[in-house]
């Protein structure tokens, strides 16, 4: 049963590994907008589309 | 015919229509920025949202002191010689395509490597190369596309507050530990007998010591450093019994483990630190794109044109100004000094200065003063005063500006606290010497088990839940507060000032009246073609009220600045414009008013008098069942009948009064005790606001601006005012009986205290649930009443 020292020691290691995780990318700033970022999202791909749509009308004011 | 809206920024296509591309554009703006976007392949901007934009201002000039390296400098954040960070402020961010349009600038400007906006902020970060394009290029695209960036004179000063995340990271610690904690002394709850148990109980039992230091020496630490604080100064806050609790818990379960004589509190001590922060947490919830601290300086310009002697134009600094200089004001510039006017029409805006809409004429040698905000064209003048020492910068020298913002106010909670705290110790005190008569041995327990159960969590969640969310409720409302605090000082006022022009008027519209000989149809229709040419906002606005006709042909028009206009319509000579204009004695002027003279004789005249805001009447009848009303008014007494009309008796009514005479009549009402709300809308209410136990600003446009205060109320729920205070009052009787729950609470926890039988999972189960019970009580209590009220 001696292994349940190592499992808890490495659970609270895990544990404090993503404690740290979190505060870090607390610090850093990542946490200070949590709007913008899900809008930024949706418009990554309405550009890849709008891009496309125009390179074929290019093509046919060309012809 | 349905009416035609601008294709891009929505507003209605009257004159001047432009047509490009088969879409219509109001004005030609509009219709650049969509071509702009089009060469660009950013036409999904319209996709995305209908008429996404706003129109854009004439900028031409207006920001060549961005090319000032003084000035620019100041604003840039970071500099390595080739690349630039700069951060703007943008009013105009509203909507998600905003976003899109703004971070995709580095396509509209080359030398743009990045951007990223901040929508709750409403702030755009940019990064530049400096040799392929300049701060002021940046900021002339941004505003030609209608997001204009909000430069002003605090910008400057640089040092912004920096954001304190430190709450965060202690609530962080303090859930960690708690969850770990609570899982590794599962096995000591239910007191699992057996040889495996026995041989880990030390480790689960250190390890629960060593998660819980980092959570009372780092989470805690404000606590018992406020509580420290407050004894020094003979104050017994909520934070000593709180900071007794935890030291308590802390103490004697290091001593439980260590001894090996149980398992400690460790569980109930992180749990108590981990609520007591959520319930902080919650409290300072925050408007991040409001500004309750807004002096003159976040409204003034940063750089001015100044006019040398041998007439070329520099850009300086607004600190730089001196007497005796002259200075260039463009088109929508604000006016930072005192000065004399030289040359040009002046029109002033002086809205944010007294909520005064009508802008006012200044003819060359008249003095004008800081804080307008000219409207028609460019005008030059010389300076009389420097920033500080103008009329309405001096204000802010008062001391109630230096003044820190605590205005040391004892809330509900700590004025509680210190009878709780006598209280307890008594308990504790007496309990301790019944023991120790009785029973050595346990006499050590039973104090201590005192002081922890006693510990006042649930006490001290109550308040900053049931603030945290009327704040909240509030803020849907359109009300918003600078913090909880606030709440309190507005259910204890009993006295009501309002500043008159543009708190309780309107600034959008204005009531015109007739008086004199009525005029026939033909008449109306030649002073409708007259008024037609003029731009002046009061021709505009007597436009717009006269009844639509059919408008002839005008001969012989004239416009003379700041008296009135002339034509001549079939033959009729029409003159109107002020008193003097038409050759009328002047009366002294109380009112707006507009003379008509129609072939050189005097008709009659029209009076623009103030609109009131909608249930304004309603609103005082309300409040003066309860309250002393009074208003500051800084205009003359022109209104003071229809004032008399709507408000209740006993009310009182000054006029004429200037920004110190307000500060002093609010101090003047404090020495009599009486705790003050302000409601003001200008500058030159900022030191009433400042000065009232609580300062309420009424904005039109809560995101334009409003000056330092405590809270700020959209102007179209003015009428929900009473509710608003009624419900302030309402929240305090909640946390009272709030109070009431949780001292039942403690009372049940002591008898488990007081008599020695108070076990970890006792402690592990009562703590939590007297707290939980109790934020879930004034959570939807509060959720109750403000539907009731405000529904």
């Amino acid at each position: 049963m001696n292994i349940i020292f190592l499992t808890i020691i490495i659970s609270l290691i895990i544990g404090v590994f993503f404690l740290f995780l979190f505060l870090h990318l607390v610090k850093t700033g990542q946490y200070d907008d949590v709007y913008s970022p899900s809008v930024r999202m949706l418009f990554d791909d309405e550009l890849v589309k709008e891009k496309t749509e125009n390179i074929n009308d290019n093509k046919t004011i060309n012809n | 015919m349905p009416k035609k809206t601008c294709y891009h920024c929505g507003a209605d296509c009257n004159s001047g229509t432009v047509m490009f591309d088969d879409k219509p554009f109001c004005c030609n703006g509009c219709k650049t920025v969509y071509e702009i976007l089009n060469q660009n392949e950013l036409t999904c901007y319209y996709d995305l949202d209908q008429a996404p934009g706003s129109i854009p201002d004439e900028i031409k000039g207006k920001y060549d002191y961005l090319d000032n390296e003084d000035i620019s400098s100041k604003l840039i954040e970071f500099n390595d010689g080739s690349t630039s960070v700069v951060n703007f402020y943008i009013p105009n961010i509203h909507c998600s395509s905003c976003i899109w349009v703004l971070e995709n600038l580095d396509r509209l400007n080359k030398g743009i490597r990045a951007t990223l906006v901040n929508f709750p902020k409403k702030e755009i970060r940019i990064t530049f190369k400096n040799d392929e394009t300049s701060l002021k290029d940046i900021v002339e695209l941004m505003t030609s596309i209608g997001y204009e960036p909000f430069i002003s004179l605090e910008d400057s000063e640089g040092k912004k507050a920096k954001i304190d995340r430190k709450l965060i990271y202690q609530v962080a610690l303090a859930g960690f530990s708690f969850g770990n904690i609570m899982m590794l002394s599962f096995p000591e709850y239910f007191e699992v007998e057996g040889f495996w148990l026995d041989q880990f109980k030390p480790f689960f039992r250190f390890l629960m010591f060593g998660l819980a230091i980092p959570v009372v020496v780092y989470s805690a630490r404000d606590y018992l450093i406020s509580a420290y604080k407050g004894l020094k100064h003979g104050i017994l806050n909520i934070d000593v019994p709180i900071s007794l609790g935890i030291l308590v818990l802390f103490f004697r379960s290091t001593y439980e483990i260590i001894s090996q004589t149980g398992s400690g509190y460790f569980d109930s001590l992180t749990g108590l630190i981990f609520f007591l922060l959520l319930g902080k947490m919650f409290q300072q919830r925050t408007y991040n794109f409001l500004s309750f601290e807004r002096d003159y300086k976040s409204y003034f310009p940063i750089a001015i044109t100044k006019i040398n002697k041998d007439n070329s134009h520099i850009s300086i600094p607004v600190h730089e100004i001196e007497k005796g200089d002259r200075l260039l004001i463009r088109n929508e510039e604000i006016i930072p000094v005192d000065g004399i006017m030289i040359n040009g029409n002046a029109l002033l805006d002086y809205s944010f200065v007294t909520g005064e809409s009508m802008p006012v004429i200044k003819k060359s040698g008249d003095k004008i003063f800081a804080g307008g905000k000219q409207t028609d064209g460019a005008i030059e003048m010389e300076v009389l005063q420097s920033v500080a020492q103008s009329y309405l910068t001096q204000l802010w020298s008062n001391d109630i500006f230096s003044k820190s913002d605590t205005k040391n106010i004892k809330n509900i909670t700590d004025s509680i606290s210190k009878y709780f705290t006598i209280i307890i110790l008594f308990i504790a005190l007496s309990a301790g010497i019944y023991w120790f008569f009785i029973d050595k041995t346990i006499a050590f327990q039973v104090v201590s088990a005192v002081l922890i159960i006693a510990c006042p969590c649930a006490l001290a969640l109550s308040a900053p839940f049931a603030f945290g969310n009327i704040l909240r409720i509030f803020g849907k409302n359109k009300f918003y507060l600078k913090n909880t605090d606030v709440i309190e000082s507005i259910s204890k006022i009993n006295t009501l000032v309002f500043d008159k022009t543009g708190t309780i008027t309107t600034n959008k519209s204005s009531n015109i009246s007739y008086k004199g000989e009525p005029l026939n149809t033909s008449e109306i229709e030649s002073l409708k073609s007259v008024l037609r040419s003029s731009n002046h906002p009061l021709s505009r606005m007597l436009y717009e009220y006269l009844p639509n006709s059919e408008l002839k042909e005008i001969t012989n028009y004239k416009e003379i600045l700041g008296k009135g206009i002339q034509g001549r319509v079939n033959n009729i000579d029409i003159q109107l414009g002020s008193a003097s204009y038409v050759g009328f004695d002047t009366q002294k002027l109380l009112n707006t008013i507009i003379y008509i003279k129609i072939n050189n004789k005097i008709k009659g005249k029209y009076i623009f008098n103030n609109e009131y805001r909608k249930g304004l009447k309603s609103s005082f009848q309300l409040f003066s069942k309860n309250y002393d009303l009074a208003i500051l008014s800084g205009d003359n007494a022109g209104e003071k009948d229809n004032l008399e009309h709507i408000l209740p008796v006993n009310s009182q009514l000054l006029f004429n009064q200037k920004p110190e005479d307000k500060l002093r009549y609010i101090k003047s009402l404090q020495d009599q005790n009486k705790n003050v709300m302000m409601l003001g809308d200008g500058l030159n209410d900022a030191g009433a606001l400042a000065q009232s136990n609580v300062g309420i600003a009424i904005s039109e446009n809560i995101n334009v601006f409003s000056p330092a205060c405590d809270g700020i109320l959209d102007a179209k729920e003015f009428e929900n005012l009473p509710n608003f205070i009624n419900l302030s009052k309402k929240t305090m009787n909640i946390i009272k009986i709030s109070f009431g729950i949780s001292f039942l609470y403690n009372i049940i926890g002591m008898y488990f205290a007081v008599t020695g039988s108070l076990s970890p999972i006792i402690a592990a189960i009562l703590m939590p649930f007297s707290s939980i019970s109790v934020v879930v009580f004034v959570t939807i209590s509060t959720n109750f009443i403000s539907k009731k009220i405000l529904h």
